[in-house]
């Protein structure tokens, strides 16, 4: 079917007969660089280069990469808060890259995004009542005294006192904060959630609740979410699956047991080598990689990862390893995978 | 152990939490794991005000400006005649309590050479010094949100575009044009003189709106707005727009005092305001001419009130920037 309306087979798939929630194909998210006196684009900065993914319905798909890899972009970009160069996000069948205004700002109920940063994500000026129930002004709940009725449930789902409503955002604490940015995230009452790496800035004791709430209401409303961390434990600990980025591309994806267990791509094998085990007596083989991050406005011929990579060969620079099923269920895009 | 003045603004609430309503179990865990202390906050507005209220200088000017509004308002109260009806038997009458044939105080500030007491001048004079000033510096910052609020937003071209043109308006010579202009449009009306004053002061507002706009645009908040699906006039008005408000606000009082001078300063030029309608650059510019006679109350009066009110103005938008400044705690 896809290919009778001529778009390219999926590159990745979730598996035969899955219910695919959020289909995303060659998404290409590219930032111009401006320089010069005339303020010209001289270059791209290659953010997102050429991804393709899909949500199973329900399921929590993490992201895994370093800063500035492109998850965070990848998750703007799959809302069309970013507007990608090129790509294909499929939602429920439609392409939401190509909706137009109205029929997006309807599908925007359906995709909810959770912010990284508690205090920035807040309107300052704005009461906590406000800014859950805006989204379901802005979508047609005129009723005042209906709203905070609906306000007031979701305060209560995510833990808070009802009578926060009239409050401000700076009477409240980080991690009731974020639960804020969670409720007005759930307020209307979406199917798809981003999570841009929605505990980082908490501490660690406050990350773990919002990690069971947000596990806990994934359940209570049938959400899918895609869940963005630099944290590996916090990723394994969420997600179904985890797909790992480096430079803009999507290096390796399988389920969280597969991946943790049993690294191919030799960039996830580092990553993994990094977590801290806290046992003393377990001795680590710790991977160090050599040199840094290329440029992702030049980023190197072939495979991303080769420049510093202890497997590479000739192939690696002349062909871009695609990614591909090295196992059930597990891709990775590497030429010894 | 805690202070008690402290604890009348910062009650530690220790009340138990409340049974939750919904059907989730989910949230029980967290009521009960939540120490977290609540503060029992005064609303924004209240903080503000209290931090304005330290400050002397803004309440003496807000106080002043008051009383001014109130001398404009009721000017025919206290004034007991008005500009076209006066005693021109009576001129050049140096300030005095009584005056024969009137026992009131008509003449406490004399009277000007036509016989027209200083105090009609002075009290139905400020009702045209304070219209113009606030009203322009309304329209002005009403142009400048509007403009400046659009360009910091959208950035990109729009922004370009925007801003060049505030350019081309900002290299314009302010006075030399509001001469020009005063001269052939005006013709006397209080009106057209506020909307020349708003068509040529809004870009110094509107560059100062953009970079407000500019700094917020990119704030998670906005985004979140968005992501919701507000619209773009929404997010600018209801969600950016208070948040840039303090410098506004600021802004357009200090522009008050600015436009209130620029009206006297073309009265004088005898391109402003015409009689029968008095204002104090009215009464400056005539009174050039028997200043040399010795005539020196019928320049001070006006010239005084323009002086306390400007400088009012000022203390007061200082008192206001202390005040609306979340981050001060004085």
């Amino acid at each position: 079917m896809q290919e009778e309306n001529g778009r390219k087979p999926l590159q990745v798939t979730t598996g035969p007969g899955d219910d695919v929630l959020m289909d995303v194909r060659h998404l290409k998210t590219y930032y111009p660089v401006l320089g010069g006196i005339m303020r010209r684009r001289v270059g791209w900065v290659k953010a997102v280069d050429d991804v393709s993914f899909a949500i199973r319905r329900g399921e929590t798909l993490g992201l895994v990469g370093e800063s500035g890899c492109g998850k965070t972009t990848i998750g703007r970009s799959i809302i069309r808060l970013l507007k990608p160069l090129a790509g294909e996000v499929i939602f429920e069948g439609k392409n939401i890259l190509d909706l137009p205004r109205d029929e997006m700002k309807r599908t925007r109920k359906d995709l909810q995004i959770i912010f990284q940063d508690p205090y920035g994500s807040l309107n300052p000026r704005m009461p906590v009542g406000d800014i859950i129930g805006e989204g379901l002004m802005v979508h047609g709940m005129k009723n005042r005294k209906e709203r905070e009725e609906i306000v007031q449930y979701f305060l209560s789902v995510v833990g808070l006192r009802k009578e926060y409503v009239r409050r401000y955002p700076h009477e409240f604490s980080g991690g009731q904060r974020q639960r804020i940015g969670i409720a007005r995230a759930l307020a209307l009452r979406p199917k798809f959630v981003v999570g841009d790496e929605p505990v980082s800035a908490l501490d660690v004791s406050i990350q773990s609740q919002v990690l069971n709430l947000l596990k806990d209401l994934q359940q209570e409303f049938g959400l899918t979410y895609l869940f963005t961390a630099h944290d590996l434990s916090v990723v394994e600990y969420i997600s179904d699956r985890v797909g790992v980025m480096y430079l803009g591309k999507m290096v390796e994806l399988a389920t969280a047991e597969e991946l943790y267990a049993n690294p191919r791509m030799p960039y996830t094998q580092a990553l993994l080598s990094a977590i801290p085990i806290p046992d003393p007596s377990v001795k680590k083989q710790r991977i160090v990689l050599q040199g840094d991050v290329p440029s992702p406005i030049n980023p190197p011929s072939g495979c991303p990862f080769r420049t510093r990579c202890w497997l590479a060969q000739e192939v690696c620079s002349a062909e871009t390893p695609p990614l591909r099923e090295v196992a059930p269920s597990h891709w990775a895009a590497c030429h010894f995978a | 152990m805690i202070d008690p003045q402290h604890n009348q603004q910062a009650v530690l609430s220790e009340e138990l939490p409340t049974p939750i309503a919904g059907p989730s179990a989910v949230a029980n865990r967290f009521l009960t794991s939540d120490n977290e202390v609540t503060l029992v906050q005064l609303g924004q507005g209240q903080l503000i005000f209290r931090r304005f209220r330290k400050h002397r200088l803004a309440m003496a000017g807000a106080v002043t400006l008051l009383l001014l509004t109130l001398m404009g308002i009721f000017a025919p109260l206290i004034s007991p005649e008005d500009s076209l009806n006066w005693n021109y038997l009576a001129s050049n009458v140096p300030p005095r309590l009584t005056y024969p044939g009137a026992s009131d105080w008509r003449y406490i500030m004399g009277s000007d050479a036509n016989g027209h007491s200083l105090l009609m001048w002075v009290t139905y004079g400020a009702r045209v010094s304070l219209a113009v000033g606030l009203i322009s510096a309304a329209l002005t910052m009403i142009i400048a949100i509007i403009v400046g609020g659009t360009a910091g937003y959208f950035g990109g071209w729009i922004d370009a575009v925007v801003m060049r043109i505030t350019d081309v308006f900002l290299t314009l010579p302010f006075l030399p044009l509001l001469i020009l202009l005063s001269f052939y449009i005006s013709k006397g009306s209080m009106w057209l003189i506020v909307l020349i004053f708003g068509v040529l002061s809004w870009p110094g507002a509107a560059r100062l709106v953009r970079g407000y706009y500019l700094t917020f645009r990119q704030q998670e908040f906005t985004e979140a707005a968005r992501a919701v699906g507000v619209s773009d006039t929404r997010i600018i008005f209801r969600h950016i727009l208070p948040n840039a408000m303090s410098p506004v606000i600021v802004a357009t009082t200090l522009a008050v005092a600015g436009f209130i001078g620029a009206e006297a300063a073309i009265d004088f030029l005898g391109v402003g305001i015409k009689p029968p309608t008095v204002s104090w650059g009215l009464s400056l510019a005539n009174s050039q001419t028997y200043f040399g006679e010795g005539n020196w109350w019928w320049a001070l009066f006006p010239g005084l009130f323009l002086l306390i009110t400007t400088l009012s103005i000022n203390f007061l938008g200082d008192g206001l920037r202390d005040a609306l400044d979340v981050r001060s705690r004085r």
